[in-house]
């Protein structure tokens, strides 16, 4: 598409304008921490940031959301019949989000839009929002995005990539949802012909940046059983408290758990977040758990991420390298050294062998 | 504190070698800034990986918890007061523990660190009584004593109070500590006041149960909020359920809770959920005379009938 310059003093009346036709979302400072949220009329987002302290997913994936409406009064006509619930899918536009962040979303899609199978409830907010990416000049020590197929200025999955240049942004305009977002803000300068040279220079000096990585490259061709039964799940796991605190703030994670939750003669069919980490997740009603113990959850927390994910669909791991699960773990378990320890062990052989 | 290390490293490998043990749990140094992560080492060799900082707040007793191996386990005063509350409920057996006690002069505050530094912390060092937080472009000195995890400022149990081993002499005690000024301040809440004051204490909450998993009294084998068949609670983000969990968790641990502080530590959006079990505890200082976890010998208050127990609630 084209390269356009936004004055920065143009910024706050072209977001005013652009409110007109787009519901804003961006990053916002709580107490402690940046998340995003819904920007109030004439609210800014707030860049001044290194990463929201959890994944912007929920604005596509909310952790609670209902998904259909029902009655159990037998007065009425309708009752027990499932109803769809009205959803707002006006366009919007998330400001801000972070290259590895919105890669993700690409990776979620491949879960929850198929040939087979169409998610409405994640289609219909992934497909009304804009996605205003804003490049990552200043990563931190843990991100590791370079090496888990994505980047500080990664563009995919995104609409716009805006890049800090001082007194303007440099907005990359990458898609015609990110042109109309553009005009909706009447933003029309277009940038000058070394606009691109100097967007891959600051690309570059990032990418430099990033000091963390991951090694993948033996995970493909590794022999899963031999990784399933690695000896070392033990240790890995040994710290493990089976909280949600890294899937839960994971970008990529997406499984969920369906509730009917009714009061009275309503209710609602609810769909939450859950999690790999807790046992309830894969109890049987019979009360049989195949993964009854947190070696179990561990294990199988990292092997789809780094194994099955990979196998499945050849797009490199379930991961973007956003960091979060390195910095939120309460215990210290650390991604980056477990895929080190499933790759190695695939490169020496030892996982080819079926204990 | 820092010299433990070698003293740690060094009972390890000899219970080890002389088999007095299967395994040590202690903590091995992390792969981020502040944080280590519990390890346990089978060999003598592995012992060489443990360490002790500023940074081990985790409370190790979480690890005991129905394990059949001789154990030698690292513990500060609260992980100790922890390990006698398991012995105590019978989830371990005293003598299948080598308890290597650790004197504590309280764990950091990483977020409070943090959030005095104006920009991302890549490396902490620690040198006796204080820390220096370094990342691009600044290098800040804090005293330990100001930037202390909460529940570490206002502990009177520094000191293990049962150990096979101690890797240094007993530190002294704080005196004059005022321990329950939040309760006190939120006793003195209207009921209005109060339940605004926990709504927004609880607003960040999303249910990923760290501060449960990280504690050491959380092991029943079905938590109340993962029972299916009767479900008590909901598994989203309504306030109500929120709360639920919150304040059951909370009640669950009434005369148990050491405030190790592990719970507030380990929570990802930085609850300090403390004040329920603050609350609890100063009950059962108040009631019964009780602080959890102080001797093998006495039954808690709440599983024990006793004739001067306060009847002042039978009208």
């Amino acid at each position: 598409m084209k390269m356009i310059t936004i004055p920065k003093k143009e910024w706050p009346a072209g977001l005013a304008k652009a409110a007109g036709s787009f519901r804003l979302f961006g990053p916002v400072k709580e107490k402690e921490f940046h998340s995003f949220k819904r920007l109030d009329n004439g609210q800014l987002p707030d860049f001044s940031f290194l990463n929201t302290r959890l994944s912007p997913k929920h604005l596509v994936y909310p952790q609670s959301e209902v998904m259909l409406t029902y009655s159990l009064d037998e007065s009425r006509a309708d009752h027990h019949i499932m109803k769809e619930t009205a959803a707002d899918t006006t366009p919007r536009a998330v400001l801000g989000i972070r290259p590895c962040d919105a890669k993700a979303f690409v990776l979620v899609r491949m879960n929850f839009d198929t040939p087979d199978y169409q998610d409405p409830y994640w289609l219909r907010a992934y497909e009304s929002t804009t996605f205003v990416g804003l490049g990552c000049e200043s990563p931190c020590s843990s991100c590791f995005c370079t090496t888990a197929g994505c980047g500080p200025f990664h563009e995919e999955g995104l609409d716009v990539l805006l890049a800090d240049a001082g007194d303007h942004f440099l907005a990359n305009v990458l898609t015609e949802k990110g042109a109309a977002w553009v005009a909706a803000g009447g933003w029309t300068q277009t940038a000058d012909a070394k606009a691109g040279e100097r967007l891959a220079a600051m690309r570059k000096a990032a990418e430099a940046k990033i000091t963390s990585e991951v090694q993948t490259k033996n995970l493909n061709a590794a022999e899963t059983t031999g990784l399933y039964n690695a000896s070392f799940w033990e240790e890995v796991s040994f710290a493990c408290i089976n909280c949600g605190t890294c899937t839960y703030s994971c970008p990529t994670c997406w499984c969920f758990d369906i509730q009917d939750e009714t009061r009275g003669k309503s209710g609602v069919r609810m769909r939450h977040w859950d999690s790999c980490m807790y046992p309830l997740f894969t109890l049987h009603g019979t009360g049989h758990n195949p993964r009854g113990t947190k070696l179990h959850r561990v294990r199988q927390r990292f092997m789809h991420k780094l194994k099955y994910f990979v196998d499945k669909y050849d797009r490199g791991i379930q991961c973007v390298g956003c960091g979060r699960c390195v910095r939120l773990c309460p215990v210290n378990i650390d991604i980056r050294r477990v895929c080190g320890m499933m790759n190695s062990l695939a490169a020496s052989g030892e996982a080819c062998a079926i204990d | 504190m820092l010299s433990y290390t070698e003293t740690i490293r060094e009972i390890a490998g000899r219970l080890l070698t002389s088999g007095a043990v299967e395994m040590v749990i202690g903590f091995r140094k992390g792969t981020v800034p502040m944080m280590n992560e519990p390890h346990f080492a089978k060999t003598p060799a592995h012992a060489q990986a443990l360490v002790w900082d500023s940074h081990c707040g985790i409370n190790l007793a979480n690890y005991l918890t129905d394990r059949k191996e001789k154990i030698g386990i690292v513990a500060k005063g609260c992980d100790s007061r922890n390990i006698v509350t398991h012995i105590i409920e019978n989830k371990i057996k005293r003598e299948q523990l080598v308890v290597i006690g650790v004197p504590c002069l309280g764990m950091v505050d990483k977020r409070k660190i943090a959030m005095k530094c104006p920009g991302e912390i890549t490396e902490v060092i620690e040198d006796e009584g204080s820390v220096t937080a370094t990342g691009s472009g600044f290098s800040q000195r804090f005293e330990k004593k100001d930037v202390l995890q909460h529940n570490c400022s206002l502990c009177i149990h520094r000191n293990p109070v049962i150990h096979d081993e101690l890797v240094a002499e007993p530190v002294a005690e704080q005196q004059g500590v005022d321990r329950y000024a939040d309760v006190r301040s939120l006793d003195a809440m209207s009921p209005e006041q109060r339940w605004k004051y926990v709504e927004d204490l609880l607003s960040p909450c999303v249910r990923c149960y760290a501060c449960r998993n990280a504690c050491p009294l959380c092991y029943c084998p079905t938590c109340f909020v993962d029972e299916a068949r009767p479900q008590w609670v909901g598994k989203g983000l309504d306030p109500q359920d929120v709360r639920t969990f919150h304040f059951l968790r909370a009640y669950h641990c009434a005369g148990r809770c050491t405030d190790c502080g592990a719970c507030e530590r380990a929570c990802p959006v930085g609850i300090n959920m403390r004040v329920f079990t603050k609350k609890l505890e100063k009950d059962c200082l108040d009631l019964f005379g009780w602080e959890a976890g102080l001797s093998i010998d006495v039954r808690p208050p709440l599983d024990t009938y006793r004739p001067q127990d306060p009847n002042d609630f039978i009208k």
